[in-house]
């Protein structure tokens, strides 16, 4: 590890160099850049969640974090690179009137033709893709379920500023949720007359399971609360009795079918790690949660209207 | 499938799940079940691709209770699985597990084996759709074919379906091949066979095809008139350690050349198939296995070895004929490699290498294509004095990847130019964590899409190409002992030096 202190973008540049010609491997295999915006005191725990991620996806990881803006420009940063881990990373703090230019630092040290990935692994700005480093990314990743101020309105904010690239991991945490819905009704002729999705209190992902479900079979659905932990019960409704996946332990799942045994179903929440693996595995826009997104923000315009 | 309104082609993070089923393990007291059938079936439920309800029943002569089994289950997975251990993975599993005691002729077994897949489409809602695995001796199929199908165990009702997966060898020779598939198309229709090849399902094999088809620098050098030859080769370090009973009187051609290594050829040889389903492939790695003829020197144009003693990767191992259960007068070969040729336009002259061993220098997988020297070069002689052919080798095991190997100049040098390796790591590029795969194999039986399984006109085509081969051989007294731990016999490298050529080291 080095430590370059009052630095800038081209000696972050250079020291890279010098650290991977140190473990004796110039060569350069990473198949992106992640941008990680993130406060001081999560910064180590994000850099670890994508070093781990990295493992899938060689990467080049630049922490930053951007601190107060009065006071001397300055850039400090610290980086690790080839040793026992796969890709490299710098986490450089910016302070003074560079705060206000991130950008300027992180573009000369994006790899060349690699996509960019740019995650805010808690506060997010409102609109990600008009931010200036969210600019400079293919791909923008938020978290409506880690937001500091105003959870229950994090995931509506952005919604209403989607952008083909943006997810939000509120959206990764529910894929076996998904997957495991859509197994069920694979047998099912029937259609769905109505949809209940139960969750703790402040859910972003039961919110986006319950407009993904609506939007795609056309049937109301209903937002009911439990103790949680995350989401506890989807139930579909049909003619001929419920299709209901009921998970109390946020671990092991029972599938209800009508006409059907019950079965357990492995279900587990996942972690971070785990959720970031699978956002980098395609990096081209979601377009099911573009629909689900447009989804959301139709119905919460609705309910705000009616109310 | 297609009116599920949860279910979108652009829904991409959503994994292709198996629809509702269940798999029949025969033998399964085998290493091959213990040590990557079991694992694979749960790292699949860890991945959550298999579907809710799935039952797992084993089927072997053991006086056993569903529990025993599962607890062999349990071991065989906390062993042997790629990911991690999670209990509710288990536990959804293990509920599904199920086992049949019995002979692979009795009656009375097989039955229970009816009334058991019944009671599990009853409980656990596999609704009728069962896989039959054969891990066991060729020589049992013939018995367990016969007595599913009497048994009514074969029988697809409408809706359903029912697979036979089997395992190399898939006969010995041609005709014994053919045997083999007369036994299984009489009671299974052609798409319900599925003949895994392992290395069919690898990461690497499968990107050959990628490479080739998805860039534009690689296929127009892909021909004669830019190719020398290509060599392929499949090494192991190691000897044939327990395995005599299989391996004795099969040989190193019958074991790797006909399958891994001929399918290998046919993706590195074949055109470009009008699209990737497995119609598509299945024609052109046929057209192109059909291409494929030996040469008329058959003693020229083949080698054979057995290993003797000697010192392997530093430590001191025993020859072929001192492995327990080899007899004294064995002549199965240990080392086998060939030249064929690919009689179309695009291969002609281009000699195409084959080589496989057991205890060879190390281990390793590779199709190496070695292009011609650059027909003029302006420099002074001495300058391009270490500069060797240019070749791009396509890593299949280990450390998978592809290098490419071409010249550059030697920094500080007036002008002197040497070979220099460009590479493409895998592991550095992509997941760390690769499926196995038998992962890949068994979800794609499950889903029933064949792309990645020989059909039986590929197996006889590869008998074909081989039985030339093994009836020389079999004329030609003992095969030449080459020390084990090095790379093969002298008349291989013999072979390639009157070709003007060479063997890679790998």
């Amino acid at each position: 590890m080095s430590i370059l202190e009052d630095t800038d973008a081209a000696a972050v540049a250079a020291a890279f160099v010098d650290a991977r010609r140190a473990a004796g491997s110039p060569a350069m295999d990473m198949v992106m850049t992640m941008v990680i915006v993130v406060p001081e005191d999560v910064a180590e725990d994000a850099l670890h969640a994508a070093r781990d991620a990295s493992k899938e996806h060689p990467s080049r990881r630049l922490g930053v974090i951007l601190g107060s803006k009065r006071g001397p420009s300055r850039i400090d940063a610290d980086i690790k690179a080839g040793s026992g881990t796969t890709g490299e990373r710098a986490l450089m703090r910016l302070t003074g009137e560079v705060v206000e230019h991130p950008e300027s630092v992180v573009l000369p040290l994006l790899l060349p033709d690699s996509p960019v990935v740019v995650w805010w692994p808690t506060a997010a700005p409102e609109d990600p893709a008009s931010d200036p480093l969210g600019r400079l990314g293919s791909r923008r990743i938020t978290d409506a379920a880690q937001a500091p101020r105003a959870r229950s309105k994090a995931l509506l904010t952005q919604c209403h500023s989607y952008a083909p690239g943006n997810t939000d991991l509120a959206w990764t945490r529910i894929t076996p949720w998904r997957a495991l819905l859509a197994t069920a009704m694979d047998d099912v002729e029937e259609k769905v007359r109505a949809i209940s999705v139960s969750a703790e209190h402040v859910s972003p992902s039961a919110d986006l399971l319950g407009a993904w479900l609506t939007d795609r079979l056309k049937a109301p659905v209903t937002r009911k609360r439990s103790r949680g932990p995350g989401i506890t019960e989807v139930v579909l409704t049909t003619r001929s009795g419920d299709i209901r996946v009921s998970r109390k332990d946020g671990r092991l799942a029972t599938l209800s079918v009508p006409g059907q045994p019950d079965r357990p179903v492995a279900l587990r929440r996942r972690g971070i790690v785990e959720l970031l693996t699978e956002e980098l595995r395609r990096l081209d826009p979601d377009d099911v949660y573009a629909a689900t997104v447009r989804r959301l923000r139709r119905d919460a315009a609705r309910s705000q209207g009616a109310g | 499938m297609s009116r599920n309104p949860l279910r979108d082609p652009n829904d991409r993070r959503l994994p292709a799940v198996a629809g509702p089923c269940g798999m029949v393990i025969f033998g399964v007291t085998g290493d091959l079940a213990r040590k990557k059938l079991m694992p694979a079936v749960y790292d699949l439920a860890n991945r959550g691709l298999l579907p809710p309800g799935f039952s797992l029943v084993g089927f072997a002569r053991r006086d056993w209770e569903d529990q025993d089994f599962a607890q062999v289950v349990h071991d065989a997975v906390k062993e042997h699985a790629r990911t991690e251990f999670r209990e509710e993975v288990w536990d959804q599993l293990a509920e599904g597990v199920r086992f049949v005691p019995g002979n692979f002729d009795d009656d009375e077994a097989f039955d229970r084996l009816r009334q058991t897949i019944h009671e599990l489409d009853e409980l656990r809602g596999t609704r009728g759709n069962h896989a039959f695995y054969l891990s066991i001796p060729p020589r049992f199929f013939g018995d367990v074919i016969g007595k599913l199908k009497k048994h009514g165990l074969a029988e697809e009702r409408p809706g359903t379906w029912r697979r036979v997966v089997i395992e190399k060898p898939f006969g010995h020779d041609l005709a014994s091949a053919r045997e083999l598939n007369d036994v299984l198309s009489e009671v299974f229709p052609a798409e319900s066979v599925f003949r895994i090849d392992h290395y069919l399902g690898k990461e690497t094999v499968q990107n050959i095809l990628a490479m080739r088809f998805a860039n534009m620098m690689f296929e127009p050098l892909w021909n004669s008139n830019y190719v020398d030859h290509v060599q392929i080769t499949m090494a192991e370090d190691i000897g044939i350690g327990g395995r005599a009973g299989y391996y004795d009187g099969i040989g190193a051609a019958r074991d790797v050349i006909q399958n891994h290594l001929l399918q290998l050829l046919a993706l590195t040889a074949m055109e470009e198939p009008t699209s990737f389903d497995a119609r598509s492939l299945r024609i052109e790695k046929l057209k192109v296995l059909e291409s494929v003829t030996l040469p008329r020197r058959l003693d020229r144009a083949t080698a054979r070895g057995q290993y003797a003693a000697g010192w392997a990767g530093g430590v001191k191992v025993p020859g072929y004929h001192e492995e327990p259960d080899i007899p004294a007068d064995s002549r199965t070969e240990t080392y086998a490699a060939l030249r064929l040729e690919v009689d179309n336009r695009r291969w002609s002259g281009v000699p195409f290498y084959l080589r496989t061993g057991k205890r060879l220098g190390r281990r390793v997988t590779e199709v190496a294509i070695q292009f011609k020297r650059a027909p003029h070069l302006p420099f002074r002689r001495e300058a391009t004095e270490t500069l060797g052919a240019n070749a791009l080798v396509v890593r299949v095991q280990p450390d998978e990847g592809v290098t490419l190997r071409f010249g550059s100049k030697v920094p500080g040098t007036h002008m002197e130019i040497r070979d220099v390796n460009m590479d493409f790591a895998y592991g550095g590029s992509f997941t760390e964590a690769s499926p196995e795969a038998y992962e890949r194999l068994i979800l794609d039986v499950l889903l029933g899409e064949p792309p990645l399984f020989p059909r039986h006109e590929e197996v006889e085509q590869s008998w074909r190409i081989l039985d030339p081969v093994m009836e020389h051989w079999a004329e030609r007294g003992k095969p030449e002992l080459y020390p084990a731990g090095t790379w093969g016999p002298a008349s291989s490298d013999a072979m390639l030096a009157r070709d003007g050529r060479a063997w890679r080291r790998p």
